[in-house]
């Protein structure tokens, strides 16, 4: 877990790094901060389950087992990408390994993940739906709708607020009457939990706890995990909605600090494991930059084909 | 005349319908704290304040909703759209709600509101962010749309939308933000809806151009001067709806040749409506076929030089030229 936390900080700093250099265009958001809530969700389920988020996606790709190499490429726009180079840092997708997308339309994946609990119910796969999304695409009807269905239908999905406060330059103070997200789903009499996104066994206790009424039960939860983003909304916002100081404050409870201090002090992981975990995933990422480099463009001949099947 | 870029000039038009008339206010996502997410609305929110400039949530089916209400109960709203792409979530309210207010309340309750916002591709923004929708909205009696191509006419045009007792579909282009123009300085400029523009004079070849495509059909109708000395007319009909066809006809009827560029797909866009009438009212004035450009059928790739192929480009209407003046 510690390592793919890191793998994915050290993949997402590499992403700042080569956007400014030309290399990745169009919208680029990246997840710094947010790491402990994919980790610590993610690896608690079966390689089986499903996963659908928004754009947002990069890390969440990789957990799901997404090759960083694949990821990458699809950054650079290249052919060896996970879409062919067709859908850039938006739209991660991999059928192979259960992952239905990132998606560009706020609130869209939290109605696309509830129906993918349907299946699953429908087909009695026994296939569990996480649903990732922000906190101001709860205010989009979307959810609410999605919720209804979900808890009167009894269907297999866990909806994860990814709670970090901004929506681009929003605060969720300036476009939400209330405060509590995770209390929205009492209206709909759905199981409910807070959980601090910071900590990454929090967040795995809580998914679990969610997994197993989805899975035994086949019933929804909704997790409002309360987290941060540490860089701009996207590459091309400036961030100068918040202070420094309020940054800096979340910085203090780093995730990957936070689980690595815990591991030491429980003397599971000493500081040589902990610069291996780094050289580890320093050299996936140089992997990955030297994949996405090599690989071509798409040729043109990609342009009309899969248009329809 | 003052050089503004389209930018300015929509921050212009809006910050003087605002003083103009205090009903007139800028509701949306990002357009009053953090100064607009493309900056039209930069420096509103300071001047006005929180009344007048509206940030709202996420949640674009509800503003619109509020515009629609606002206005049958006697505002003028400004929706703007981050982009045209999430206008689709509140499409409900533009077309089942606005659209039809007037018509089944028998002529009681009209809409005077205005929807904008940028349209089209950006900047390798991929699938779900490259839309150019003006057909869809086009296709529904009770809406009038508009599109500039440049800095005056955006300004103009915006403020005649402002002041339209109708819904006004208004759609910019984010790649043109920051093309500059000449904008005309007298108090009080306009444009009236509904009249095209001929932005290039010329003989042989008429060019039907919008948005975007604009000046990518001045770069075309300049190449095929200097290669072949043939002379494009390049026509702007600036508002889609109502659309200024006799002014296009008129050109066709001296060129007897077109050809329409466009961002949308081709299948039922604007282009193919403009390519009917001429048909209807010109058909013994055309001497080729109508030749159209327009973005090939497949949602937007991310990928550069796939996105590149997918657009219409100065190369492509050189080429449609060609073809229509048999070159
Ligand atoms: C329907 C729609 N409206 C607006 C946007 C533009 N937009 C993209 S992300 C975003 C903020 C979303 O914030 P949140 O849901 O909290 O997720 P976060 O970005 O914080 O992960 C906005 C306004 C969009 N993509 N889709």
């Amino acid at each position: 877990m510690l390592y793919q936390m890191v793998l994915g900080r050290r993949f997402e700093e590499k992403c700042a790094e080569v956007y400014r250099m030309g290399k990745i265009g169009g919208f680029c958001h990246l997840y710094i901060g947010q790491e402990a809530i994919a980790t610590g969700a993610m690896m608690a389920l079966e390689p089986s389950d499903m996963v659908i988020t928004s754009y947002r996606d990069h890390v969440q790709a990789m957990v799901k087992g997404i090759a960083p190499e694949a990821v990458l490429a699809e950054l650079y726009g290249k052919i060896g990408g996970c879409v062919k180079g067709k859908g850039g840092s938006m739209h991660m997708f991999s059928k192979e390994h259960e992952f239905y997308g990132g998606h560009g339309i706020v609130g869209g994946q939290i109605g696309v993940g509830t129906g993918m609990a349907y299946a699953a119910k429908y087909k009695e796969s026994g296939q569990v739906t996480l649903c990732f999304f922000g906190e101001a695409a709860v205010n989009q009807g979307i959810f609410h709708e999605s919720l209804n269905m979900a808890q009167l239908w009894k269907l297999p999905v866990i909806y994860i607020c990814e709670n970090n406060h901004y929506g681009m330059g929003t605060s969720q103070e300036r476009a939400m009457s209330t405060r509590n997200i995770a209390k929205k789903a009492d209206a709909y009499e759905m199981a409910n939990e807070f959980v601090d996104g910071m900590d990454v066994m929090a967040v795995r206790d809580a998914a679990l706890r969610a997994i197993e009424r989805a899975r035994n039960e086949s019933l929804p939860t909704l997790l409002e995990v309360r987290s941060y983003r540490y860089m701009g909304h996207s590459m091309s916002d400036p961030g100068n909605y918040r202070t420094r100081e309020e940054i800096a404050k979340y910085q203090e409870r780093d995730p990957i600090v936070l689980f690595k201090d815990s591991l030491q002090e429980a003397k599971v992981l000493g500081d040589k494991d902990f610069d291996a975990i780094e050289a580890k995933a320093a050299e996936t990422v140089e992997r990955a930059v030297k994949f996405a480099e090599e690989s071509p463009f798409p040729p043109e001949s990609e342009l009309l084909t899969d248009v329809l099947v | 005349m003052a050089l503004l870029t389209i930018r300015d000039a929509l921050n212009e038009a809006l910050r003087e319908e605002l003083k103009r008339d205090e009903n007139v206010f800028i509701i949306g996502e990002e357009v009053a704290e953090y100064d607009g997410a493309y900056k039209v609305t930069r420096g509103l929110w300071k001047e006005f304040g929180s009344k007048r400039v509206v940030d709202t949530p996420i949640t674009e089916l509800g503003f619109a909703a509020v515009g629609v209400g606002a206005a049958m109960a006697g505002l003028r709203p400004v929706v703007e759209f981050m982009t045209w792409n999430f206008s689709v979530l509140a499409s409900d309210q533009i077309i089942n709600h606005a659209a039809k207010m007037l018509y089944m309340s028998g002529g009681q309750f009209n809409v005077p509101i205005v929807f904008r916002g940028p349209n089209g591709s950006a900047f390798q923004v991929s699938s779900q962010h490259s839309h150019a929708l003006e057909a869809m909205y086009s296709n529904f009696p009770g809406l009038k749309v508009v599109m500039p191509s440049t800095a005056a006419d955006a300004k103009g045009l915006l403020k005649s939308a402002i002041r339209d007792n109708n819904p006004v579909i208004f759609m910019e282009q984010e790649r043109m933000y920051g093309m500059k123009g000449e904008v005309p300085e007298e108090a009080d400029f306009t444009i009236p809806l509904g009249v095209a523009d001929v932005k290039r004079e010329g003989t042989d070849c008429t060019i039907v151009a919008r948005s975007m495509t604009v000046p990518l059909a001045l770069q075309a109708a300049e190449k095929i001067k200097e290669e072949f000395d043939v002379s494009c007319e390049v026509v702007d009909p600036r508002t889609i709806k109502p659309l200024d066809i006799d002014t296009i006809v008129g050109s066709v009827k001296k060129t007897n040749r077109l050809v329409i560029a466009e961002e949308s797909h081709s299948f039922a866009s604007v282009g193919a409506e403009i390519a009917y009438q001429v048909m209807d009212t010109a058909f013994d004035h055309l001497d080729a076929p109508v030749k159209r450009i327009s973005t090939v059928e497949a949602p937007m790739p991310y990928a550069k030089n796939l996105e590149a192929a997918a657009l219409p480009s100065v190369e492509k209407i050189v080429e449609a030229v060609k073809e229509v003046c048999y070159l």
